[in-house]
């Protein structure tokens, strides 16, 4: 299994990150990398369940479903169903926590899957850095004052 | 109600060095601001879940806490409260630590709950927040900016250092000012044959530790342990030991140096074990310097009824010590102090006269209360600022003892100017006094025989935390103590 793991301290406090993040059909509007989205079904984004439709700029299309949402702890989880990646398994958890001395965001991007073996290495790199650490360059920026 | 904190910060540190400093349940004694000294109980390591450290905090009150998890893949551990006086009821606290991918820095969150009485809740609140929180995120900040890591990672991760039981010690860094003594995690060594191993509750600090920290004596090379004098509780001992068992009360002031610790293992046959009426914080202010007073009077010179004696810095350590004993073997006792306000407890040592240095030519003064005639010893650990005077305030075959050097070097003088009276200059070292089992325990028992007549009396000395060593001896130095000064580890 492999397992990627990233983070990021963004100068806002945790309310305002968790406002915009916790959206699950928001990713065009805070990711460099999506193109647009929509929830399945016509559900609502915060109903556990539910599935986000997504195009990539570079044209892939992702579904993703919801597995838990958390206003208490600022978290969510969830899994692919179908992606041009090639991962089996996969899971991936966003988790915000105050960091209180300075009212910043401590912001946390993981996810685990299986992929064969050979790819596994190129596919944690790539999913580190071109999606999870750009997602947070892309937030930290954004409250950069 | 519960109260339950969270609290959190962020340290420009890669993850795995802070995580290495606060995974040692016993590091808290080095950055924690309001830790002044801590041990793990029972010899158990620092990082074995379930061991208990027992540390006082600044303001004298003592805590118990046991390490409840400890996760080296989740670089995290949290604890309990065993005992602790401030009705921290129910508390527990969880330390995690988190990498901050993007910068190569660290998210430190710190967790607190506990269950306090109405009425104190919310000071309780504060304290916990400000004063243990807080106050510890900022106390690592100003550690690891300090550059003490390094010695403290060398502490932990060298092999040898494994064995034995967890120690903080303070440790010579170079030659210099007081602030070349920093504390340092060490592992004290099983005692060997003839040895002891004691925990220590009290250090007694003297002038020789300064000399030895300026590097005018060369009794401890930079690296190593100051500190000649201790009281505490043998813990264990090795093999060939008759003359003490664990659980008893000693006390030792002799060479080697390395006093300067929480636990030591040293040659048990220098331990000298302590009066029932003795306290330990009283017998580290007192032993050294009263087994000085004892030879300085008997052996290099003597005090005698109808002698008149002139003693240096009369309201210092062995200075008062030195004062009323010699009062007692009949002698007509002279001090001198650096303040006025330093009189008053010279006379309570029982000076029949006390002389402020710079009131009046201390010769001329001299002179005129010993009607011309002079003084028949000198004791003079002063040095250079007084040596002069010293011999000029002699009588005809009197005697100047230098035994220290307060102000500086005493440095080179002509011996003919000792002629004009006849007179006699010692210069005696602690250590010929002290070198060997047999003269402890004739010096000690002379003491402890005082104590018990009143020629002696054990003052309460002033304390510091161990942690503290450096501002005893800045005090020190600064001529603004009187009487003895403790360390308590």
């Amino acid at each position: 299994m492999a397992k990627v793991y990233t983070s990021a301290v963004i100068p806002a406090p945790a309310t305002a990150v968790w406002s915009i993040v916790r959206d699950f059909n928001a990713l065009p509007n805070w990711t460099p990398f999506v193109a647009d989205s929509r929830i399945e079904q016509n559900k609502s984004p915060d109903q556990i369940g539910c599935v986000r439709n997504f195009h990539l700029k570079d044209g892939g299309r992702i579904r993703e479903r919801l597995l838990a949402l958390s206003d208490y702890e600022m978290s969510f989880e969830y899994s692919i169903l179908e992606s041009p990646m090639s991962v089996d398994n996969y899971v991936a958890t966003f988790r915000l926590i105050p960091v209180t001395d300075l009212d910043h965001t401590f912001a946390e991007w993981t996810a685990e899957f299986d992929a064969a073996p050979e790819r596994e290495d190129g596919l944690v790199q790539s999913i580190g850095q071109s999606v999870f650490a750009a997602g947070l360059a892309a937030l930290k920026a954004r409250f950069a004052r | 109600m519960r109260v339950d904190l969270r609290l959190s910060t962020v340290i420009a540190m890669p993850i795995d060095e802070l995580w290495a400093i606060l995974r040692d349940f016993n590091s808290h004694a080095l950055w924690h601001p309001a830790v002044a000294a801590s041990a793990i109980e029972a010899q158990e390591a620092a990082d074995q879940v379930g061991a208990v450290r027992s540390f006082r905090l600044k303001d004298g009150s003592r805590i118990r806490e046991q390490l409840l998890f400890l996760s080296d893949l989740k670089r995290t551990f949290g604890y309990c409260i065993l005992e602790a006086p401030a009705l921290l009821r129910d508390y527990v606290a969880v330390v995690r630590l988190r990498p901050v991918t993007s910068e190569n820095s660290c998210f430190w969150d710190w967790r607190a709950s506990f269950n306090p009485p109405d009425a104190e809740r919310d000071r309780l609140t504060r304290f916990v927040r400000d004063d243990i929180i807080e106050a510890g995120f900022a106390g690592m900040r100003e550690f690891l900016r300090s550059g003490r890591t390094v010695d403290l990672r060398q502490a932990m991760t060298a092999p040898a250092a494994r064995a034995g039981a967890e120690a903080v010690e303070i440790v010579l860094t170079r030659y210099g000012g007081p602030e070349v003594l920093q504390p340092r995690i060490a592992r004290i060594k099983e005692p060997g044959a003839g040895e002891a191993r004691i925990r220590q509750t009290a250090v007694g600090v003297n002038f020789i530790d300064v000399y030895c920290r300026r590097g005018s004596f060369d009794l401890v090379a930079p690296g190593g342990v100051l500190g000649m004098e201790a009281a505490g509780v043998v813990e264990s001992v090795g093999a060939n030991i008759t003359n003490i068992r664990p659980g008893d009360r000693v006390a030792y002031a002799c060479a080697p140096p390395g006093a300067y610790a929480s636990m030591r293992t040293m040659r048990a046959d220098f331990l000298v074990r302590l009066p029932e009426a003795l306290a330990e914080v009283d017998a580290a202010g007192l032993l050294l310097k009263g087994m000085t007073a004892g030879f300085l009077l008997h052996d290099v010179a003597q005090a005698r009824p109808g002698s008149t004696i002139l003693v240096h810095a009369a309201a210092g350590g062995v200075g008062q010590i030195l004062c009323r004993w010699a009062k007692a073997l009949g002698a007509t006792v002279i001090g001198t102090t650096s303040s006025e306000a330093k009189t008053q407890p010279a006379r309570s040592a029982g000076c029949d006269a006390v002389l402020v240095y710079g009131d009046e030519d201390l010769v001329t003064a001299v002179r005129r209360l010993t009607s011309g005639r002079g003084v028949d010893i000198v004791y003079d650990a002063v040095g250079r600022d007084t040596f002069e005077q010293s011999v000029a305030c002699l009588a005809p075959r009197g005697h100047l003892v230098s035994f220290g050097q307060a102000s500086g070097d005493v440095g080179a003088h002509s011996i003919d100017r000792l002629a004009s009276r006849s007179a006699t200059l010692s210069r005696p070292n602690y250590v010929h006094y002290t070198d060997t089992p047999e003269k402890i325990r004739a010096q000690s028992d002379r003491l402890f025989e005082a104590l018990k007549g009143g020629a002696v009396v054990a003052a309460r000395p002033r304390t510091f935390s161990l942690a503290q060593a450096a501002q005893a001896h800045a005090e020190l130095e600064g001529r603004r103590t009187t009487g003895s000064l403790v360390l308590i580890p």
